[in-house]
């Protein structure tokens, strides 16, 4: 948005660009920056006035800030973080106070600088070789001691492994409360933080409160929250955190990481599922089935068409007469999606179905859909994924 | 070798209805269960006692009717139970059950090590674990796939999104544990039998825990909830649209964000 008027050495007494008429001796504001308007301006034909409506904000106040523990591995900020910044922004807007990140790594390396234009306005960098790799009793003495200092009325944790082994840490060490896997965060009238949760198996939702103990904390489930787009020029403050750490502090000591796919589980305790059902034809297709989950290091699981025609073992079998799943991941293959087979798979946090014809129904409790043939879609996944 | 598990009884969340006129969930009907991660915590104990001797004791929190959960437990070779049953416990949030759990453990005494299972199947918080390691400032370790134990100490696998972490621990240390480390075992009928003739559910009050009555219960949590609802009908999804390419782009893309596959 721009004010403009039209300028002395314009020949016309009225423009009319892209829809817009001015007339001149007026002064317009808010108006849109179309490519007519953007070419009158070039062109001499229009005073800017104003570049942007100044919006009329309130200085934020300092302290009682939103905080976000800007979770690292490998030198990398976990995507949730990001998220977690966007929503943290909008709280932090509510409540007029500002975002701030605790970043514990050995070197910054530019971390800092990427929290910022993703929405922090303070970013509290702890250095020390000691917190290159997150170790329990390090990360929550640095963090603990940082709250009690800063005192922070929210802070927000990723529902990672280590966010959900450090945040209870810290709740128990300052006596607040803490509620886990949120999936939604607003600020009640009366300046409360109200987490939404799903329990009992993802059944009910349940909204929580902590209205007396500060700070208020959550763990945030991954991929929920919306990401802001970042801001390369944002500007923000990064304060230097000395802290008090020894290898004394240390109790329980990570010898090595080890990447690899985690253990084979039965289908009920699986975290990542994926079913094949008729629409792969015959007993040889199953083949891309296992492919695809083993590559997702997920379990495989199947309908019952495809039990009943022999192509996989009764034990695979998803539904009213086989076994109820709740992966975090669960991808069905060619799977119609008969009752009895949703029954047994629709509590699944995040369901992919891959179908050709548009009116199956397991598209009725798939989150993302895909309409498409199995035969290409499969093989195009499992190519994307060995990249 | 003192080993502490502790366990909790849920409602088999796989079976829990809801109400479709009011919306609400409906209790009556459903079998409650061991929860299953304690379960593999439990087992993993009796495992352990097995091989370096000693004890193990079960404690529990909630209704009388939890007494079924820490039979079983019995039945599976545990040698103690213990059941927190007070009024005064009722509507404890996580801290609070950990402020009630630590110091019935801290009343018992004498552990080398403490197993909970990662979470429980109704509230999935898997929070108790560690703050129940905070109150007694021993060390935790989360996500355990791998118990080794050794000369006072411990070797545990810990399960991360890309992998795991070992790590290594003194006794006594805090460990919450996943499904993979074991296969769920059922109660021998001889387990069984053992557990109702030769051995007792004993059932402490929070003065028995010696737990602090302003640090427990419904109106010393932190937390509180304010409303449940039944989540909106998840109704359709999103069709995605486009080539295969550009689908497979997107679907690899929503996987990332939420860690599902390797690499963020």
């Amino acid at each position: 948005m721009v004010k403009v008027k039209i300028s002395m050495q314009c020949p016309e007494t009225q423009l009319n660009l892209g829809g817009i008429f001015l007339i001149k001796g007026n002064d317009f504001e808010d108006v849109p920056d179309l490519p007519e308007v953007q070419q009158a301006i070039e062109n001499g034909h229009l005073d800017v006035l104003r570049e942007k409506k100044k919006e009329v904000k309130e200085e934020k106040k300092e302290g009682e800030e939103v905080l976000v523990f800007a979770e690292q591995r490998s030198g990398k900020i976990a995507r949730v973080v990001f998220e977690l910044l966007g929503k943290a922004r909008e709280l932090a807007d509510k409540l007029n106070v500002k975002t701030a990140a605790v970043l514990l790594v050995d070197e910054d390396n530019g971390l800092s600088k990427e929290l910022i234009i993703y929405g922090a306005d303070k970013v509290y960098l702890v250095e020390s070789p000691l917190l290159k790799n997150y170790q329990t009793d390090l990360y929550s003495k640095v963090i603990s001691d940082h709250i009690k200092k800063k005192k922070p009325q929210i802070v927000l944790y990723g529902a990672t492994h280590i966010g959900r082994d450090l945040a209870p840490r810290i709740a128990q060490r300052i006596n607040t409360g803490l509620t886990a896997d949120c999936t939604g965060l607003d600020i009640t009238e009366d300046g409360l933080l109200l987490q939404t949760r799903p329990a009992f198996g993802g059944n009910i939702m349940a909204q929580i409160i902590c209205e007396k103990n500060r700070p208020q904390m959550s763990t945030v489930r991954l991929g929920v929250m919306k990401m802001k787009d970042k801001d390369d020029d944002r500007k923000g403050e990064v304060v230097n955190v000395k802290v008090d750490i020894s290898e004394k502090d240390i109790m329980v000591k990570v010898l090595n990481i080890i990447k690899e796919c985690k253990k084979r589980v039965n289908l009920e305790e699986a975290e990542i599922i994926v079913s094949g059902g008729r629409g792969l034809g015959k007993k040889e297709n199953f083949k891309l089935v296992e492919e695809l989950a083993s590559l997702l290091c997920g379990e495989v699981g199947a309908s019952r068409a495809a039990v009943d025609s022999g192509w996989i073992a009764k034990d695979h079998q998803v539904g009213q007469t086989g076994k109820t799943v709740r992966p975090k991941l669960y991808i069905a293959v060619g799977i119609s999606g008969a009752i009895q087979h949703k029954a047994g798979m629709q509590n699944s946090d995040l369901i992919i179905a891959i179908n050709k014809d548009p009116d199956a129904p397991i598209f009725q409790v798939a989150d993302y859909g895909i309409v498409d043939d199995l035969f290409k879609v499969v093989p195009e996944m499992i190519e994307a994924l060995k990249q | 070798m003192n080993i502490i598990v502790c366990i909790k009884q849920v409602p088999d969340t796989n079976e829990v209805k809801i109400d479709p006129k009011t919306g609400t969930l409906i209790r009556e009907g459903v079998p409650t269960i061991m929860n299953p991660d304690d379960k593999h915590a439990l087992i993993e104990a009796v495992k352990i006692k097995g091989n370096n001797g000693g004890k193990v004791t079960v404690v529990s929190m909630g209704p009388p009717q939890a007494e079924e959960a820490l039979i079983e437990a019995l039945a599976l070779g545990a040698d103690e139970a213990i059941l927190l049953c007070d009024r005064a416990f009722a509507g404890s949030d996580t801290w609070a059950t950990a402020n009630a759990l630590g110091s019935a453990i801290k009343t018992i005494g004498d552990y080398d090590l403490l197993l909970f299972g990662r979470q429980a199947i109704d509230g999935d918080t898997a929070q108790v674990g560690p703050q129940v390691a905070e109150f007694l400032k021993v060390p935790q370790i989360t996500y355990a796939q791998k118990i080794e134990v050794n000369d006072g100490k411990v070797k545990v696998e810990r399960q991360m999104e890309e992998g795991y972490e070992v790590i290594e621990a003194k006794l006594p240390c805090l460990i919450t544990c996943v499904a993979e480390i074991n296969d769920i075992e059922y109660s021998s009928l001889q387990g069984i039998k053992t557990a109702y003739r030769e051995k007792e559910v004993k059932v402490w009050s929070v003065d028995d825990a010696k737990a602090d009555k302003s640090k427990v219960g419904l109106l010393s949590s932190p937390t509180a909830v304010k409303k449940s609802f039944t989540p909106p009908a998840k109704g359709q999804g999103q069709i995605l649209r486009g080539t295969t390419k550009e689908i497979v782009k997107r679907i690899v893309s929503i996987l990332k964000e939420r860690e599902l596959v390797g690499g963020f």
